[in-house]
Formats: C-alpha cells, sequence, structure tokens
C-alpha cells in the first residue's frame, strides 16, 4: 500500500494506483472527461490536473500513478481554474446548444460545465465549420464534428476492442480533428457498424442515422399496417433512459408503449430467435455431415456487425457463415408472407419496424439481399434503443403511465432459448440444445452447454466446449468483441484450432452492450450485467427449447413444412455474397 | 537639443531576440510528421509579420498569400487555387523591394515545387495523405529506431546492462554506436525546445562503458534454413545477429583479416578502440553466427555459387575503392587514398610520416580521419586542403575542432590543380587554384568558383586523397544484379528484384553512409529474409521499465564530452573523447523529456518491445 495525501486527507492506496482512482476511491471528486480505465489513458484533456509537492507544473491526476509520501492538492485555486480554463477551451469548439442535443442531460460535458459554473463567454467560440464537418447523412454512423471534444476515446475503442482502425486524428498541427484514419470517406472504412465508438463516446459526436421521423410517418399513415419487432436484448436496458430497471420496464410493458405509439402490431423478434435456431441448428446438422464444416466451421450469422467483419476482413470465411438470416430479418420475412396471409394483409402495406440494441441492423435491413420476390424489404426500418426511448419521449409518452401489452398472437410465443440470443454465448447454448434434440430426439440436459458462458471467460480471447451428443461430438467455439474474433478467426486459418460451430458477435458481451443501447456518463460497462438478466429469464421461462415453441410449430405444420424446405430456403436464408461492403 | 544619441535596445527586444534564437533552434527541431502544407502557411504568416508595410507585394501581397494557402489546407473550391499561388508567389518575388518579401514567396514557390504531392492532397481532399502522426523523435530519427527514452530511463536507474540489452533489440553495435554514431537522434530531440538535445550518444557510450557481461538472448528453434552474407562490417553483422537468433544458420564472408569492415579498417582507434568493437562482435558471433575472414566473393567463391549453395544471401559490402582526383600528378609516388592509409594503420603497418609535410584532399569525416591519423603516423605539418568553406565540409564539427586542436591546418577554398612530382617520381608539393565563395544552389549548399588569383604552391612530401569511396560491384553485376552508378538496385524490402533469393543493403545499395544506416538495413533485411523463409519470427526485449518522472524538468545546459589532453600525438592511437562522469550522466537522463510518456507517444503507445 502506498500513503499519500489528497487535499489534506491521508489516504492509504495500493501501488500502481493512479492519482484519480486514488481521489475517487476516498470520495474526493477530480473532474475529468476524455479518461477510460485501460482504454484510453491519455491525459489528453487535462481537466484532471492537479497539484503535486514538489511538482513546477500540474500534474495529470489520470496517468499519474501515487508515490509513497505524495502530497496531492485538487481543490485550490490554480487547480480549480486549470480545470476550468481547459473545459472553456473544449467548450470553444463545441456546439454547446444543449438543448437540442441528444445527450442533453445524459453528458458528463454538460454535468461538468454546470458543476464548475463555466463562464462559455470567456473564449471566442471556434467550432468546426464546412470541409470538417462533412459527413454523409444517410450512413447509419454518423459523426458530427461540432459535437466532437477530441477525447480520442473512439479512436482507443475502435483499434484497442474492436481491432479495426476506423478512426483516427487527421490533419495537422491547428487542424488536427478526429476523422476517419487515412482520410478514408466513412463508406469506405470497412466500419463494422458496431457502433462502440457510440457509447463510449461522452457527447453526442457519435450516434446513429435518426430514423424516427421515416418511423413516425408510417404509423401516422391510416393505410400503413405497422408491425414493430423487439430484440430480445431490449428487455435488460430500454427502460434505463426513464430510470426504470428490468423488473419494471418489462418487454411487454415496451410493446404497451409502443401500441399506445400507433403500432398496429408487436411482436417479440424473439420468436425470430427460435426460428432461427430451428434453421441454423438444421443447417449446421446438414453441414457437418456433409463434410462442409471438415476445415472450417460454420459461423452464426445474426451479428451484422460480425458479417460486415468478416466480408472485410476474412473474404475466405465467408462461405462458413450460416445462410440463415439474422432473427429480425427473418421474422420481418415471415411478417410478410405467413402473418400477412393469415391477417389478410397486402403485404405491400405492411412495414416492420425492428426496435434494436445495434446500429449495424440498420444496413443490414437495407441490403439488398434482404427483401423478398417481389423486391418488399424483410425489415423496413431499424430503432436503435435509443432511438425508441426517444420517440417515446418526443410523443410524451411515459412508460410509468402505460400497461403491459401482450405480443400478437400467431407470433407471439419465444422460448427462453430465444431471450438469451441477447448475450454472448446465447445463440450457441440455443443453437445446441435444439441440435442435441435432433439429432438424440431428446431435449438435453440445460447445465450441458454452460461452459461457454461469458463469466466462463478467465481472460482468454473465446471460449471453446467440446460436447458429446448421442454419437456426435461437437466442437463449438464462443466470442465476442472484434479483437478477440480476429484472434479467434485467425487462430482457425492457421489450423490452430479446430471446431464445428463458432458463434461470433462483434459488441463484446453481445447484443446486450450492443453499440445501440442506452448510454450513460458513469463509464460502467453494462454488458454482461444486462447479459444476465437474460439467462435469468431463461431460467424462468416455461418453455426453453425453441424447437417446442407451439407458435413456431404451428408456422412449420402450417406453412413451411420443415427447416430448410424450399420455402423456408427462400424465406429465412440468404446470400452473403450478394452485396460488397462498398455497395 | 539632442542631436545624436546613443541607442540602448530596449528591454524588450532583448527579450524578443531572444525568442527569434528560441524559435529558429525550435523550428530545426520540429517533430517528424507535421504538415508541410501548414508549416508553409505559418513561416509565410511569420514572414508577414516581419514586413515593414512599404511595398504593396510584401504588405498585401503575403496577406493574399496566407489566405490562398488556409483556402488549400481545407480543399479548396477554387480548381485554380494552386495556380493562383504560385502566380501570386511569383509577382512577390519579382517585385518585392527587400528580403523581407521576395525570400517569404520564393519559399512558397520552393514548397509548391518540393511537396506538390502534399498542396495536391490538402486541395483536393483537405487534408494529408500520409498520417500526419508525431513519434517520439528521437526513435523516429533513429534508422534502427532505437527506443531512446527507454535506454535512458535504464541508464538513469543505474541498469545499464538493461539499457544496453534494450540497445541490441534494435542494433547489435550499442558499444560502436556509442563512439562513433552520427546520432541522427538528437537532431529532432524535444529537449532542443527547451535548451539543448540530449547527448544521447555520450549517454549509450556511458551504458556500454559501465555494463557487466551480458548472456546472450535465446535463439528460436533452429529452421534449418541457411543465409550467406557478404560482407562482414555492421550492416552484414546485424543481418547475420537478428537471423541468428531467429533460428536461421548464418555465415558471413568477409575479404579482410578481421570482422568489422569500415568500422575496423576505416575509422581510426583513437576513435574507436578496437577492443570496442570487438566487444559488440563477439557478442553477435557468440549467437552461433559462423564467420570466414580472407575470402573474396567473386573471386574465391563465385556469388552464383552462394545463391546455390544457401537459401537466401544478403550482400552487404562496403565502400573499399577509393575515387580518383582526375588531376595531372596523381599517379606519382607517395599520392595514397584515405581508404588505403587508414587501412594500414588500422592493421598496424600505416606508413611512417615522421619529419614529413603531408596534405590531405577533402572535407568529410574520412578526410579528418585521416588528417588526424597523418600527425599520429608522425607528421610535422598536415595541412587538409577544401574547395568550400569550413561550414561547408561535410565532416562533422567535432572531427574538424578536433583536427585543428591536435595541430592540423585546414585550408579552406583551394581546389587541387595538380600535383608537382620531383625528380624521384614523388610528390613535392600540391598547386591548388584559390576559389571565391559563389551562388547558393537548391538544397542550401554553397557553390565555389575560380577566384581572379594565381595558383598556389603548398609543398609537401605525401598527398592523401580523400574525396569519396565507392563500391566493388563488379562481381555482382556479372551475376545478373543490377547496379546503376555502381550500388546495388534493389526494393525498400532489400530484395534484390529478379535476382531469385538475394538481398543487399548498407553501402552496397545506398553509396558510403554510416553505421547507422548500415545497422538499419540488415534489420530491414534480416525481418524481410525471415518473411521470404515463410517465418514470422519476432525480435523482443522484456524488461520491467522504470517509472516515468511525473513531469519535465526545468532548464539544464547538455553535457559535452570533453577531449583528452595530447602531450604528444606521434603514435598516439588511443581513445581522445573522455566518457562522462557519473554525476555528469546522472544529469543528463534527467534532462530526458521522455517522449513515450508524454504528448504524442502516452497516446500512440509510446514503447514497442518487439519487431
Amino acid at each position: 500500500m502506498v500513503n499519500l495525501t489528497i487535499n489534506r486527507k491521508p489516504i492509504s492506496v495500493p501501488e500502481g494506483t493512479t492519482i484519480l482512482e486514488a481521489a475517487e476511491q476516498n470520495g474526493i471528486k477530480i473532474p475529468h472527461l476524455c479518461w477510460l480505465k485501460e482504454l484510453n489513458e491519455i491525459g489528453a484533456c487535462r481537466l484532471c490536473s492537479v497539484e503535486v509537492e514538489g511538482e513546477e507544473k500540474l500534474i495529470p491526476s489520470c496517468v499519474t500513478p501515487v508515490r509513497e509520501g505524495m502530497v496531492v492538492t485538487a481543490d485550490n485555486g490554480r487547480v480549480r481554474m486549470a480545470a476550468r480554463n481547459n473545459l472553456a477551451f473544449i467548450m470553444s469548439r463545441h456546439d454547446g446548444r444543449c438543448s437540442s442535443c441528444s445527450r442533453s442531460t445524459n453528458c458528463r460535458l454538460q454535468d461538468l460545465c454546470n458543476t464548475l459554473s463555466l463562464d462559455l463567454t470567456e473564449y471566442y467560440p471556434n467550432i468546426p465549420s464546412g470541409r470538417m464537418i462533412e459527413w454523409p447523412q444517410d450512413f447509419p454512423l454518423i459523426r458530427d464534428n461540432t459535437r466532437c471534444i477530441q477525447c480520442m476515446r473512439c479512436i482507443q475503442i475502435c483499434k484497442k476492442v474492436q481491432g479495426m482502425d476506423v478512426w483516427g486524428l487527421i490533419g495537422s498541427g491547428s487542424w488536427t480533428s478526429v476523422g476517419v484514419e487515412g482520410m478514408r470517406k466513412i463508406e469506405q472504412a470497412d466500419c463494422t457498424l458496431c457502433g462502440q465508438c457510440i457509447t463510449h463516446c461522452p457527447t453526442a459526436a457519435l450516434h446513429e442515422r435518426n430514423d424516427i421521423a421515416k418511423v413516425k410517418d408510417v404509423v401516422e399513415d391510416p393505410d400503413i399496417v405497422t408491425v414493430a419487432q423487439i430484440a430480445p436484448a431490449i428487455r435488460t436496458a430500454w427502460g434505463e433512459r426513464f430510470g426504470l430497471g428490468p423488473e419494471e420496464a418489462t418487454i411487454n410493458k415496451l410493446a404497451g408503449c409502443l401500441h399506445t405509439l400507433g403500432f398496429d402490431y408487436i411482436i417479440d423478434t424473439s420468436f425470430g430467435a427460435d426460428l432461427t435456431i430451428m434453421e441454423e441448428a438444421t443447417e449446421f446438422l446438414e453441414r457437418k455431415k456433409r463434410g462442409d464444416l471438415d476445415q472450417y466451421p460454420m459461423f452464426t450469422s445474426c451479428c451484422p456487425g460480425w458479417v460486415r467483419f468478416v466480408k472485410s476482413r476474412y473474404p475466405q470465411l465467408v462461405g462458413q457463415l450460416s445462410t440463415a438470416k439474422s432473427p429480425h430479418i427473418m421474422l420481418g420475412a415471415v411478417i410478410k408472407s405467413y402473418f400477412a396471409e393469415k391477417k389478410g394483409i397486402d403485404p405491400a402495406k405492411v412495414r416492420v419496424v425492428s426496435i434494436m440494441p445495434c446500429v449495424a441492423k440498420k444496413a443490414e435491413a437495407d441490403l439488398p439481399t434482404q427483401r423478398n420476390e417481389n423486391g418488399l424489404k424483410d425489415v423496413d426500418y431499424v430503432l436503435t434503443t435509443r432511438e425508441t426511448a426517444r420517440m417515446l419521449g418526443e410523443n410524451n409518452i411515459d412508460p410509468r403511465n402505460i400497461e403491459d401489452y401482450p405480443f400478437d398472437s400467431l407470433l407471439g410465443d419465444y422460448t427462453g432459448a430465444a431471450v438469451i440470443f441477447g448475450t454472448t454465448g446465447g445463440v450457441m447454448e440455443a443453437a445446441l440444445r435444439s441440435a442435441a434434440y435432433f439429432i438424440t430426439g431428446e431435449n438435453p440436459d440445460l447445465d450441458m452447454f454452460q461452459e461457454i458462458r461469458s463469466d466462463k471467460s478467465e481472460g482468454k480471447a473465446w471460449r471453446e466446449l467440446t460436447a458429446t451428443i448421442g454419437d456426435t461430438t461437437v466442437s463449438i467455439a464462443v466470442t465476442s468483441g472484434l479483437v478477440n474474433t480476429n484472434t479467434l478467426c485467425r487462430a482457425i486459418l492457421r489450423g490452430e484450432v479446430k471446431y464445428d460451430f463458432v458463434e461470433i458477435m462483434a459488441c463484446p458481451g453481445g447484443c446486450s452492450g450492443g453499440g445501440g443501447q442506452p448510454l450513460h456518463t458513469d463509464d460502467v460497462e453494462r454488458s454482461l450485467t444486462r447479459g444476465s438478466v437474460l439467462l435469468k429469464m431463461d431460467e424462468n421461462m416455461p418453455l426453453r427449447y425453441s424447437h417446442e415453441n407451439p407458435d413456431i410449430m404451428k408456422l412449420y405444420s402450417e406453412y413451411l413444412d420443415k427447416p430448410l424446405s424450399e420455402r423456408a430456403h427462400k424465406l429465412l436464408h440468404t446470400d452473403h455474397f450478394g452485396w460488397s461492403m462498398d455497395d | 537639443m539632442e542631436r545624436l544619441k546613443f541607442e540602448k535596445p530596449r528591454e524588450g527586444q532583448k527579450v524578443l531576440e531572444g525568442m527569434y534564437k528560441d524559435m529558429s533552434i525550435r523550428i530545426l527541431s520540429s517533430p517528424l510528421g507535421t504538415c508541410p502544407v501548414d508549416m508553409t502557411l505559418n513561416f509565410v504568416r511569420v514572414c508577414h509579420a516581419q514586413s515593414c508595410g512599404k511595398c504593396v507585394p510584401c504588405h498585401v501581397g503575403l496577406g493574399q498569400l496566407v489566405k490562398m494557402l488556409q483556402e488549400v489546407m481545407h480543399g479548396a473550391k477554387n480548381p485554380n487555387i494552386l495556380t493562383r499561388i504560385r502566380k501570386t508567389a511569383t509577382v512577390i518575388r519579382d517585385t518585392a523591394d527587400c528580403a523581407i518579401g521576395y525570400q517569404a514567396a520564393d519559399m512558397v514557390l520552393r514548397g509548391l515545387e518540393g511537396f506538390r504531392d502534399d498542396f495536391e492532397e490538402h486541395f483536393r481532399h483537405g487534408g494529408c495523405l500520409y498520417r500526419s502522426r508525431q513519434g517520439i523523435p528521437c526513435k523516429e530519427s533513429c534508422p534502427a529506431h532505437v527506443d531512446v527514452p527507454g535506454y535512458i530511463a535504464l541508464i538513469g536507474a543505474g541498469r545499464y546492462e538493461d539499457a544496453v540489452k534494450l540497445i541490441r533489440k534494435d542494433n547489435p553495435f550499442p558499444s560502436v554506436c556509442g563512439y562513433v554514431c552520427e546520432h541522427p537522434c538528437e537532431t529532432h530531440c524535444r529537449r532542443a525546445m527547451v535548451d539543448a538535445p540530449i547527448n544521447i550518444c555520450g549517454l549509450k557510450r556511458y551504458a556500454v562503458d559501465h555494463s557487466g557481461d551480458i548472456p546472450v538472448p535465446d535463439k528460436e528453434e533452429p529452421t534449418g534454413k541457411r543465409v550467406a552474407v557478404v560482407g562482414g562490417g555492421p550492416g552484414g553483422l546485424t543481418a547475420a545477429y537478428y537471423l541468428s537468433l531467429m533460428g536461421h544458420s548464418v555465415k558471413v564472408f568477409e575479404q579482410m583479416d578481421k570482422l568489422g569492415g569500415m568500422l575496423r579498417y576505416g575509422i581510426p582507434d583513437y576513435r574507436l578502440p578496437q577492443d570496442v568493437l570487438d566487444n559488440d562482435i563477439n557478442y553477435i558471433l557468440a549467437t552461433g553466427v559462423e564467420a570466414q575472414c580472407n575470402v573474396n566473393v567473386g573471386r574465391d567463391i563465385l556469388v552464383d555459387d552462394l545463391k546455390e549453395e544457401y537459401d537466401a544471401v544478403y550482400v552487404s559490402i562496403g565502400a573499399h575503392d577509393h575515387r580518383d582526383l582526375g588531376i595531372p600528378g596523381e599517379k606519382g609516388n607517395r599520392v595514397i587514398s584515405a581508404v588505403k592509409m587508414l587501412r594500414e594503420a588500422g592493421e598496424g603497418s600505416g606508413p611512417d610520416f615522421t619529419g614529413k609535410r603531408v596534405v590531405v584532399i577533402g572535407g568529410g569525416n574520412v578526410a579528418m580521419d585521416a588528417t588526424r591519423t597523418s600527425l599520429r603516423l608522425g607528421a610535422d605539418n598536415v595541412t587538409a586542403v577544401y574547395r568550400r568553406r569550413i561550414e561547408d565540409m561535410t565532416a562533422r564539427a567535432e572531427e574538424i575542432e578536433a583536427a585543428q586542436a591536435e595541430g592540423a591546418n585546414i585550408m579552406t577554398l583551394m581546389a587541387p590543380d595538380h600535383i608537382e612530382l620531383g625528380e624521384d617520381g614523388g610528390v613535392s608539393a600540391l598547386w591548388v587554384q584559390p576559389q571565391i565563395i559563389s551562388n547558393v544552389v537548391s538544397g542550401g549548399r554553397t557553390n565555389v568558383r575560380k577566384a581572379k588569383a594565381d595558383l598556389e604552391r603548398i609543398s609537401c612530401d605525401y598527398v592523401i586523397i580523400a574525396i569519396g569511396q565507392s563500391i566493388n560491384s563488379k562481381p555482382f553485376e556479372e551475376s545478373g544484379i543490377r547496379t546503376e552508378r555502381g550500388v546495388i538496385q534493389t526494393e525498400l524490402s532489400s530484395f534484390v528484384p529478379g535476382s531469385g533469393n538475394v538481398f543487399a543493403g548498407g553501402d552496397a545499395v545506398s553509396g558510403p553512409a554510416t553505421v547507422i544506416l548500415a545497422v538499419a538495413a540488415g534489420k530491414v533485411a534480416a525481418d524481410n529474409i525471415d518473411n521470404f523463409f515463410g517465418y514470422d519470427h519476432k525480435i523482443s526485449c522484456t524488461i520491467d521499465m522504470p517509472n516515468p518522472p511525473m513531469s519535465n524538468g526545468s532548464p539544464c545546459g547538455r553535457v559535452t564530452l570533453r577531449q583528452r589532453e595530447i602531450p604528444e600525438i606521434k603514435g598516439d592511437f588511443s581513445l581522445v573523447t573522455q566518457g562522462m562522469s557519473p554525476e555528469e550522466a546522472g544529469q543528463e537522463c534527467g534532462r530526458c523529456l521522455c517522449c513515450g510518456r508524454f504528448g504524442y507517444g502516452l497516446f500512440s503507445g509510446g514503447r514497442t518491445m518487439e519487431w
């Protein structure tokens, strides 16, 4: 332990602790903006500068480890002036019209300006303009340079967690700015649209394309039948914006909100997830039998960030992706066929809106391959969790006053297997539950595949499991986050490891930590805690095997026949070679 | 009534003069990776601030240039902007009354010419194409990218073995470079912005002088691949060292008695003692590198045979051939090439100059080595004759000063005309034509032309020619390796195109250059030969680094190395420059700004522990 004083208070912290952490652990507040533990320890914003006895200059507390006998002052005039002036510098290049900003009241920059009673008239405004703020507004990921404070977090997340180098410092000297690395256009930067840069941005400089207006237009159009579908991971987090935990902000309450807003039908994407399992597990067993997986495994295809990643980085593995459409696209396809038919609605008049924890889903829904034979899009619009909450707010809907609303029957049932799609390892676990049934005709023990859950990671790049099901041995691997993914792909390609089936989620922890999920100012990673909510829900579900979903069984018996049937193939599978990243 | 008055400079002016001085040093030590267009824009701003305001082209025109350059910076809407800048600058250059205006415009025109690509990139995309990135200045400027702040921190912590280990990760000649490196690392040292660059080379010498024995690092599993290295100089031995660590089996072919190349046969002992050199070479050999001396590739072994017998060949021959002056009398007795004289002196068989007068022709480091060696070989009088001025000499300033301090004359602005031979067919004098300094050609090098003055006679007994060296690339040409102006043509990976399995680097490719450039070339070659074999071996160094300081220290002068007093120079070949004292080394380490820990270095990760 190292002994020091901060603001005259004697404290004792483990060696290697930074001054900033030592202060926070002892209830002493030091303002900071750019610092993000282990990812962005670069001392860029300088708000956390403190006085250290014996040092001439102020010292950035975020990157300076404590030393024995150190005397730190973080509350005198010099330190306060430094923080205030540096914050004023930042604000001089930041569009501070907070009232119209999507992060207003949920923004550390705003909080700090308030806390430090910042005088915004102190410096000349120097907000980027002209070429510095050009951006293709139809791209699913939007960067607003007028809100960027150059904390570099996006650069670091993209590089260190996702290994992607989309962001970098461009320009030079006084014209330096965060931008697309190497002066590329964002469309050509192989961005996976994982959105992790958004969820780690302290301001609204990064956000998703706002599709609320388009959705509102169709909801209000009396000639259009709108169907909303809600992804499994939404139930872990959608209430956060309203201060509601997952117990109160249930998925059916959200359905109630959307119904109040004017959606005609509301369906849980978990139904699509169960359907995905039927197709994907069957496809897996077929391909394994066919010898398709002798060299490389089959990969899950439900994460569009991962699909974009593999298309740009490892085109030689694209053929190994499951051809199954992702759950919401599958569900969209079923809504515009089976569902519309049963309800007697013209599919051309149906608009499907997916509520997703994801930014990449916006791009996925727009792909030329995700349409039926009449050219109708399977899913018309995708809103992120954040946009959904904002849309409710814009329409004066307070979830507290809204009753739960049941999902529409016909596609209403879902199992615990589908619910866990929203966390890393969930798709694999769900698929194996059904695959085991398909092999042996009996439901496997539910504990059988839990080795691949995220709490078994132990710091490894991926988790693996070999299971013997009847006379079949299946070896599988699961990972999330694209640095981990890259490591796994390289090991697979080099032949160092060999699996039959691999699940990959681009966002660390899976969809519960998705790039479309609610934002916070506390830098706490919520992915795994949100994910554990899903695992808990699964445990409490009456049905936990996708193949036991009654609505799924009905869909097959009345419409699709069986998994991988001709009709299932046409509706529920896709061609990953049918589009390119540059389209 | 006041008529004349004595003008005392205002206090403010004195402060400003100090700022000019600091700023000029600051600009000279500019970080690598700044944008040339941005810098040009801001230079013009400074020039504009210097304008007196009398003439239109300067006080109005420079302002317009600033605006146009600003427009280019962010991607111009006007498609003719670059042409307009050129026209505007041309008019200012042609019509500004004084240098404040026309020199500023000329600078812009030079930029448009010299980094046209960057201007066009800005014009089209509003930014630089290349990454405008500032790494750690010393590490970036070092051709071998040695982790300078890392080893300085280790020296500061008294961990000399670790410091040497860290250097060897990127450069297996820590001792040699501690003594004779040209230290390009110091050129952009950020400390210059505070006071003066760190004496990096001196600190490295301190580390090697104080380091104990270091065991050879572990080698990778043997790969069974065999590499022939032609030339046992710094480049060849560097490649051999890393290839050997990567698990390949390496054999070095050296034409001389001993390994070391120019380090042994070109650099005199008083600058680089043989045991210092042997220290590095023995360490390299201890990794299992095999060496065969006294074998001439091309004569004793054919290049084609090496290509056949080995999986790869690295050609790292040095520039051992001397260049002729092309003046009458050059073939006379007692006209010697500097390379030959230094080689013989290195072998202990140099000529005896006792009581003789020696003239050395040339202004480079080799000329200074020849001059100082001649004094040690007993010459009564040594004169270095050079066509240009002292400031135009390519020799390092320390070398010129040392030669003068040791009693050599330096005669400048004299071009050799002919050598007068006596009855014995030997040298009796050198006739020189006085020169006058003339126009400055681009790149800042100053020309000379013949002065209106008669030839002058310098009577002497020996003439030593030190005007440059060349490579004997014939044997390689004969085996189909392409050369141009005597040097081997390679790809940037050091692979010789079309050769199948030959790589080349160092003087053989670049022409005569420095130790650290040869080391860098050897490192690049080792990496690419490993890759050529289909491996991806890493050279790494695992050392816990000491805690960095919390902040940069206050201004403090640079420690320079002292020269030993030499009572009798004849026969005294022992080391001249003395190392730092422990007190000096400690202070000098404390001056390091730890650029890996502060500024961009902290963002970009700074330290790389493997390559």
